[in-house]
């Protein structure tokens, strides 16, 4: 077990230095930000300074050499644009986008389970019906046209809830139900086709020769049985929400990871790209080697 | 009303499928008295264990439908009741135990937790349950019950599974046990052991236990009473001696005369050069030895029948020989040649020489491939064997030699039965006129009528085309009627090898002989006897 969780985090750790590599010469591609960040008609000298304030004027393997070394004892550099470290700037949009993402997985996986279970207990029933119609909609229905329509709708429309921004519980409202949508028919219909599989399944014939309940064959013999195609799911939708839900933020405003991310790209702030990107990659591999711990969990059969 | 303890009156049970409506059973009656043993004896598809499905309300409705019946539990209608009044009996008053515990078992709960479970659904609290539960363990024949009782099924060897299923159904001291195939997929020395486990709970308790099976020799051992069934219909019915030696349904008289091990046996083949020779070929899986050092010859046109239980290496073996695996050591001799260190590319051509039939047709032939394609198949991978515009007259040939139609041809492997499908593996076998066949367990899943004709089909096979046969089995009476010699297997060594008539008549070693004794005889007089004897010995 620990042999495994060490060979996990080597392999993990493996891929983030490819990453890192990977991140720090195709962000430089994006150009220079001593023209973005400097006017116009700005002085050569005052260019030079800027340039050599952020380190931008050495070559560019020294630059990225000096960038390892920090890295080496967790110093992600300086926000040009904020004038921050970059990791404080990241860890700060993480701590919305962990709690968006969070509250939406929790509310997604436990509707999901509950429809999609119900669904597959009666298929072609009504949840079943209820399950296959929403999952649609979800699954065709894109998010950006989805956020903007419900902003007209619900915020400038109704006035209900706020259009964008953090601050009272009413301004999760929208980010989180749109968030919600496409992995909710997604993880509901892995679900429902986990479940059927398991129902099907020949322990499930001696649970109710039993004579088990119908809720005890549903959730505790077919439900355990079914888990594992669903939590691999669950966990890469979760990578998707991690990684910042883009699109969602930058709609409504939420200062998330995602929301900054686009900003630095767009500044050409590096550091705080690289960090971020850092960050989310590393609680992604964080979180799938504990999806790979659950397996084993959740199934006696599968030992590491 | 009924004087009987369970009775099923007039049932019919029919499936609607997208084909179209089928009957499962037509118009089934049959009683089961307190302390008594019926046997429910039937082929794959004759609605043997329809009945019993809707005794436990089993039947998924739709797609089924009991279009006619009633079927009275200690007087009362269990068809008329609501779902909650079953529930009540189910596994409390009758309790039903499945072939394969291990998937009958739930994966993911302690086997521990799954006994409790049938005392706790029917109101027994948890801590009650728990010492129950050990209790039982104990009664069923677990050693260690507290240890084991944290384990999970896939823990334990198939035949303690069947134990955890026992005593999960007698928990609560149910009225009925009915026990669908209980032994099937069991070693014969572990089937014989279940058998007399359930027999002595059954006595002990005085449950009526109704056991579903195929298997005439269970029926011999263990019922009282048997109900023959064919194609959704009772076709005879009485005291088992009786039914066994006066039949009086044709269907009955050709049961019991395909039951296998009644022919000649073979004298053996006159020794020649060997086609096949294995030298010391061991395998091992880390520290698991499986094979140790299998040394045997194979003559021209001669079947070897390899015989041993689970673990005992049978299968191994052929793996080896093909290189489906590598072996860990040895040499395999294909004339002259070694097989085990080939490259290949020569290794290909051995392959169309030694071909393999596999135990279930269904999972080895490709659903997505038209008969046609799965036999030509093989004339693509070993180009130039025949012209390709003879493909459909070979392919045709080849399907009449194995007693099937050449309009088949154009079919998928779903549209055939089980013996049919196992004849369409005989035949791409066949395709590239091997001069070894491997059977691994070739005939183990197939009804014993089928089992019959697919044996006559290889020995038709063996006479006429001279091909030689390595043929692994765990049913000794089929390997008596088909080999010439036999190799018994235990552990990953050969414990004794000789002609067939010897191994059967004069077993020299202990392990055959109990091997063979634990084989169940169709005739309830020789298991009677058997039962007497081994009664005196003990």
């Amino acid at each position: 077990m620990n042999k495994f969780i060490l060979k996990r985090a080597l392999a993990s750790l493996v891929s983030l230095l490819f990453l890192v590599v990977a991140v720090f010469f195709l962000s430089r591609l994006t150009g220079d930000p001593t023209d973005l960040y400097l006017p116009v008609d700005a002085s050569l000298a005052s260019r030079e300074q800027f340039r050599k304030i952020h380190g931008l004027d050495q070559p560019l393997m020294v630059q990225f050499f000096n960038y390892v070394r920090d890295l080496a004892v967790l110093d992600f550099g300086e926000s040009i644009r904020r004038a921050r470290p970059a990791l404080d700037v990241v860890l700060e949009a993480f701590k919305w986008t962990l709690q968006l993402a969070l509250i939406t997985l929790f509310l997604v996986t436990l509707a999901a389970i509950i429809f999609g279970s119900l669904a597959a207990f009666r298929v072609g029933g009504m949840f079943d019906r209820f399950a296959t119609f929403f999952s649609l909609i979800g699954a065709s229905a894109p998010d950006f046209w989805l956020a903007i329509v419900a902003i007209v709708v619900f915020s400038v429309g109704l006035g209900w809830v706020p259009t964008s921004g953090t601050g009272t519980m009413m301004h999760w409202i929208l980010p989180v139900t749109i968030l919600f949508i496409r992995p909710f028919g997604l993880i509901l219909q892995v679900v429902r086709s986990s479940m059927i599989t398991a129902l099907s399944a020949a322990y499930i014939k001696t649970a109710r020769a039993k004579g088990a309940k119908a809720k005890s064959i549903i959730f505790i013999h077919a439900l355990r049985n079914a888990l594992l195609p669903i939590i691999t799911v669950i966990g890469d939708q979760a990578a998707g929400m991690l990684n910042g839900a883009v699109i969602v933020e930058t709609i409504f405003g939420f200062p998330g990871v995602g929301k900054l991310m686009i900003d630095s790209i767009l500044q050409r702030d590096f550091s705080v790209v690289l960090a971020s990107i850092m960050v989310t990659a590393f609680v992604i591999f964080l979180m799938n080697i504990l999806i790979d711990l659950l397996y084993a969990v959740l199934d006696p059969r599968i030992r590491y | 009303m009924t004087d009987y303890l369970l009775e099923v009156r007039d049932l019919s049970v029919t499936f609607h499928t997208t084909r179209g409506p089928v009957d499962a059973v037509r118009n089934v009656s049959w009683h089961l008295n307190r302390g008594e043993v019926l046997a429910i004896l039937g082929e794959s598809g004759s609605g043997k264990s329809v009945s019993a499905a809707a005794i436990m309300d089993l039947i998924d409705m739709p797609p089924g439908e009991i279009k006619s019946g009633e079927i009275f539990f200690e007087g009362e209608n269990l068809l008329t009741m609501d779902q909650e009044a079953r529930r009540e009996i189910n596994g409390k008053k009758i309790a039903m135990i499945f072939q394969d515990p291990l998937s009958h078992l739930n994966p993911v709960y302690t086997v521990g937790w799954q006994i409790e479970e049938t005392m706790v659904i029917h109101g027994t609290a948890r801590r009650v349950a728990q010492k129950e539960m050990l209790s039982l363990l104990t009664k069923v024949g677990i050693p260690d019950p507290i240890l084991a009782a944290k384990k999970y099924p896939h823990q334990f060897s198939g035949g303690q599974r069947q134990r955890v299923m026992i005593a999960m159904a007698l928990a609560l001291k149910p009225d009925v046990l009915i026990a669908d195939e209980p032994t099937t997929a069991l070693d014969v020395t572990v089937q014989a052991q279940i058998l007399k486990l359930l027999q002595e709970l059954q006595r002990e308790t005085g449950m009526g236990l109704v056991i579903i099976t195929h298997d005439l020799g269970v029926v011999a051992e263990i019922a009282d009473r048997v109900v023959v069934m064919n194609n959704a219909e009772i076709v005879e019915s009485g005291l088992v001696s009786d039914v066994y030696h006066n039949p009086k349904h044709a269907y009955t008289k050709k049961l019991i005369a395909s039951a296998p091990g009644n022919g000649e046996m073979s004298s053996g083949v006159k020794s020649q050069e060997p086609i096949l020779q294995l030298e010391n070929v061991s395998k091992a899986y880390g520290d698991f030895v499986a094979l140790r050092g299998m040394s045997f010859e194979l003559m021209p046109g001669e079947v070897v029948a390899i015989v041993g239980e689970s673990g005992s290496g049978k299968s191994t073996v052929a793996r080896m020989l093909l290189r489906l695996e590598e072996a860990s050591g040895g040499v395999v001799k294909y004339r002259g040649d070694d097989i085990l260190s080939m490259s290949s590319s020569e290794l290909l051509s051995i392959r169309r020489d030694i071909q393999m039939v596999f135990q279930d047709p269904t999972q080895s032939l490709n659903p997505r491939m038209s008969v046609y394609q799965i036999i030509s198949e093989a004339w693509i991978i070993h180009a130039g064997i025949i012209a390709k515009s003879k493909w459909k007259e070979r392919a045709g040939q080849l399907l009449e030699q194995v007693g099937l139609k050449r309009e088949h041809l154009d079919r998928y492997p779903h549209q055939f039965s089980g013996g049919q499908k196992q004849r369409i593996a005989i035949a791409r076998a066949l395709a590239l006129e091997p001069k070894i066949i491997i059977c691994d367990e070739a005939v183990s899943a197939l009804d014993v009528s089928i089992q019959a004709q697919v044996i006559a089909l290889l020995k038709g096979l063996q006479k006429n085309l001279g091909i030689s046969f390595i043929f692994i089995a765990h049913d000794l009476p089929v390997v008596r009627d088909f080999a010439d010699r036999v190799i018994v297997m235990k552990s990953g060594e050969i414990v004794e090898e000789g002609a067939v008539q010897q191994i059967f008549e004069a077993p020299k070693e202990l392990y055959t002989r109990n091997l063979l004794n634990a084989s169940l005889d169709p005739d309830p007089k020789v298991q009677a006897a058997r039962r007497m004897a081994a009664a005196a010995v003990s």
